[in-house]
């Protein structure tokens, strides 16, 4: 009977630890757990991005044949885009920013982390209710009115909440650094990460008032914006380029800080690299046009002139910045005395991906191209966010040891590194040369090039990238249990 | 002992004050500026939009605003001016606080919110005065959506005054960035509001 007792009082002081647990998790005000809990959840959007990307490229395999009707694949190619953003790169890029941030400024804590956290389930709610919507025939151009202004509201709520999230971030910086480092002195990491946070606080409003209007309009009357029709023209700049650019700062930052760590020599031009990384941060002046400039060659000097200026100024400059940070990287690795540090591995690869996507984009806005609504720029937008992901990988294993205390064995980091980006490489290369295969549409397409041996690599591609992403997440969950225990001074031995 | 003293370092000069909740409402004004002058620019692009008419006198204007609707232009010009005692009176919170003058910041705390809630009141007196439908055509719409956005901006003011007002009532003084915080709000709103009310009510 005692043994029976003493039994049930264990499993009852187990379940209340693991409910402390649970409740500790849901109310923190750490910022490590937030930035923690920021991130988890953005890797699981990838999931559902890469499974959405491998139902897409197996549709389009046989284009005379279809697994889904019409409408379903309007949804998931708006699933794939929506998600790809707003799921995967603006979690991200905070959820790394709040949990290192703070450590790397020199303060205890994050300024106003319930704001942060507001920031986090406003955000977690609207995924939700994004995601519902789309599986509910809503979204942009969904059939359901209204699932349509549920997947408005949770837009709404989600920019809500990132906007909350990057206000914290920015007063963190501003405010809450150690006495005696000035903004010119912070890591490349926390530097971006106020770039793009700032950025954010500047960009994503405009878009919210956007979206009150598109929202108000299809709830009330649909007749100013186009009704369900219309999202995608009034909303659809932030979710794609020059605007996304933004999103990928932090990425950027990463290589920053990880180039010189490797090098082991202090930055050189540290100065130049401030303001690579700044540079980028002029895509946020795509809100102010919110459309795409297109580069014409033609009509009167005064003709060009107006088209080449912001053609170069919304597609080139932030290119131009990535390019300062990447010649700067490898300026400090060729001057120092470099040692492979795995993080590096993935995170090089991924801004390589990143720019990559971006040059791109500024090809495929220049007319004579003729990429307009092609494949090409799904496989910018794939360039840009497995680019990122690739990123988020040796942000983990670079931060990790840090925020959890074990470390990922550094042949894993570096294989899935390099297996991320081949499968980065047959997802989006393929649609750099299929020019002829139009965007949006899984059938009823032929064209002189090997249609269906793109199709199957592209597929391949996202394949590969779920098995590195899974693979991943059972290595981090892996370190996080049984991993080698990190130094007390942890990122002195990288 | 002496020696020691006289070779003494002196203190080092005390850390700059943080002034978070400053930093932080500055972040929120600057979104919440650009959340309207977004709204207020795509406003302009429809207006800009929409057909000319012939008004008097043979002056052609873009027809926008419906005809049959009538802006009630005592009370949004009420309002506006009621914006800017609101700053004044924030201004004077922030002024007492720095003398610690406990009773005069309450006073002009309360002054903020109950000028607040009166600029909420005018605006649903607008609404009621106007008589439109929500879904009665493109204005309609749209003018819903921009000034019902000023409204729910205008309510978080009040919402921060009364928070502001219960510290002052509580004594809790010391931190005047608080104070500060809440008059840049007021700042901001008053500075959205008199673009908006510009460009909407005056415009037309």
């Amino acid at each position: 009977m005692s043994t029976v007792n003493s039994t049930a009082t264990a499993g009852h002081a187990s379940t209340s630890s693991a409910l402390g647990t649970v409740a500790n998790w849901i109310t923190t005000t750490d910022h490590k757990k937030i930035g923690r809990l920021f991130v988890g959840a953005g890797v699981l959007w990838m999931l559902v991005i890469v499974g959405v990307g491998v139902a897409l490229g197996i549709e389009r395999i046989a284009s005379d044949s279809a697994i889904f009707n019409s409408n379903s694949v309007t949804q998931l190619f708006e699933m794939l885009r929506t998600g790809a953003t707003f799921g995967v790169l603006l979690p991200l890029a905070l959820g790394f920013g709040i949990a290192v941030v703070p450590t790397q400024v020199g303060s205890k804590s994050l300024s106003f982390a319930r704001l942060a956290m507001f920031g986090f389930y406003a955000w977690l709610i609207a995924s939700g209710l994004v995601i519902g919507s789309i599986l509910a025939n809503g979204g942009p151009g969904g059939g359901d009115p209204q699932m349509v202004d549920l997947y408005l509201l949770g837009v709404g709520v989600g920019l809500v909440g990132v906007i909350a999230a990057s206000v914290s971030l920015v007063t963190t910086v501003l405010t809450s650094r150690r006495t005696g480092l000035s903004m010119l002195e912070i890591p490349m990491f926390s530097w971006s990460v106020f770039v793009a946070a700032t950025s954010l606080v500047l960009t994503l409003p405009v878009l919210l008032g956007s979206l009150i209007y598109v929202a108000v309009d299809h709830h009330y009357a649909r007749l100013v914006f186009g009704g369900n029709e219309g999202i995608n023209t009034w909303l659809g700049w932030g979710f794609s380029q020059p605007q996304t650019f933004l999103y990928v700062i932090p990425a950027i930052g990463l290589l920053a800080e990880l180039a010189p760590i490797a090098a082991r020599i202090r930055q050189p031009l540290r100065g130049a690299m401030l303001i690579g990384v700044g540079i980028v941060s002029t895509a946020m002046f795509g809100t102010v046009t919110q459309t795409s400039h297109v580069f014409v060659w033609g009509g009167t000097l005064s003709d060009k002139l107006k088209s080449a200026i912001p053609y170069a100024w919304f597609n080139l400059l932030p290119v131009l910045g990535v390019i300062i940070v990447i010649l700067l990287s490898l300026l400090a690795i060729q001057k120092g005395k470099t040692r492979l540090i795995a993080p590096l591995v993935p995170t090089f690869l991924g801004v390589g991906m990143i720019i990559t996507g971006m040059v791109g984009n500024a090809v495929q806005r220049i007319d004579a191209a003729g990429l307009a609504g092609r494949v090409f720029e799904e496989a910018v937008v794939t360039y840009i966010a497995y680019g990122a992901m690739l990123c988020a990988w040796g942000a983990i294993a670079y931060f990790g040891p840090a925020l959890w205390g074990r470390k990922i064995a550094d042949s894993v980091v570096i294989i899935i590194g390099l297996a991320g980006f081949f499968a980065t490489i047959l997802a989006a290369l393929p649609y750099y040369f299929a020019e002829d295969q139009p965007a949006g549409v899984v059938g009823n397409f032929q064209y002189a090039g090997p249609q269906t041996a793109f199709n199957v690599v592209v597929s391949g591609g996202h394949i590969l990238m779920g098995v590195c992403l899974l693979s991943a997440i059972a290595v981090s969950i892996k370190s996080l249990r049984s991993g080698e225990a990190a130094s007390a001074t942890i990122w002195s031995d990288q | 002992m002496s020696t020691t003293t006289s070779h003494a370092l002196p203190s080092g000069a005390r850390p700059a004050p943080r002034s978070s909740i400053l930093v932080a409402t500055s972040a929120v004004a600057a979104a919440g500026t650009m959340l309207m002058f977004g709204m207020l620019a795509m406003w302009l692009k429809f207006r800009d939009g929409s057909p000319l008419r012939a008004a008097a006198r043979g002056k052609m204007i873009h027809d926008w605003l419906p005809a049959d609707i009538k802006i009630p232009e005592v009370a949004t010009n009420t309002m506006a001016i009621t914006m800017v005692i609101a700053c004044v009176m924030a201004q004077w919170a922030v002024y007492s606080t720095r003398r610690n003058d406990s009773s005069h910041a309450t006073l002009a705390l309360a002054i903020t919110s109950v000028i607040g809630i009166a600029a909420i009141n005018a605006q649903v007196a607008v609404y009621l005065q106007m008589e439109m439908g929500l879904a009665d055509g493109a204005y309609q719409t749209m003018f819903y959506a921009i000034t019902g956005t000023m409204l729910a901006l205008l309510v978080t003011g009040v919402a921060f005054s009364i928070i502001t007002m219960f510290r002052a009532v509580a004594g809790r003084l010391g931190d005047s960035s608080v104070m500060s915080a809440h008059a840049l709000y007021w700042y901001f709103l008053t500075a959205v509001f008199v673009a908006l009310w510009f460009v909407v009510y005056v415009q037309k």
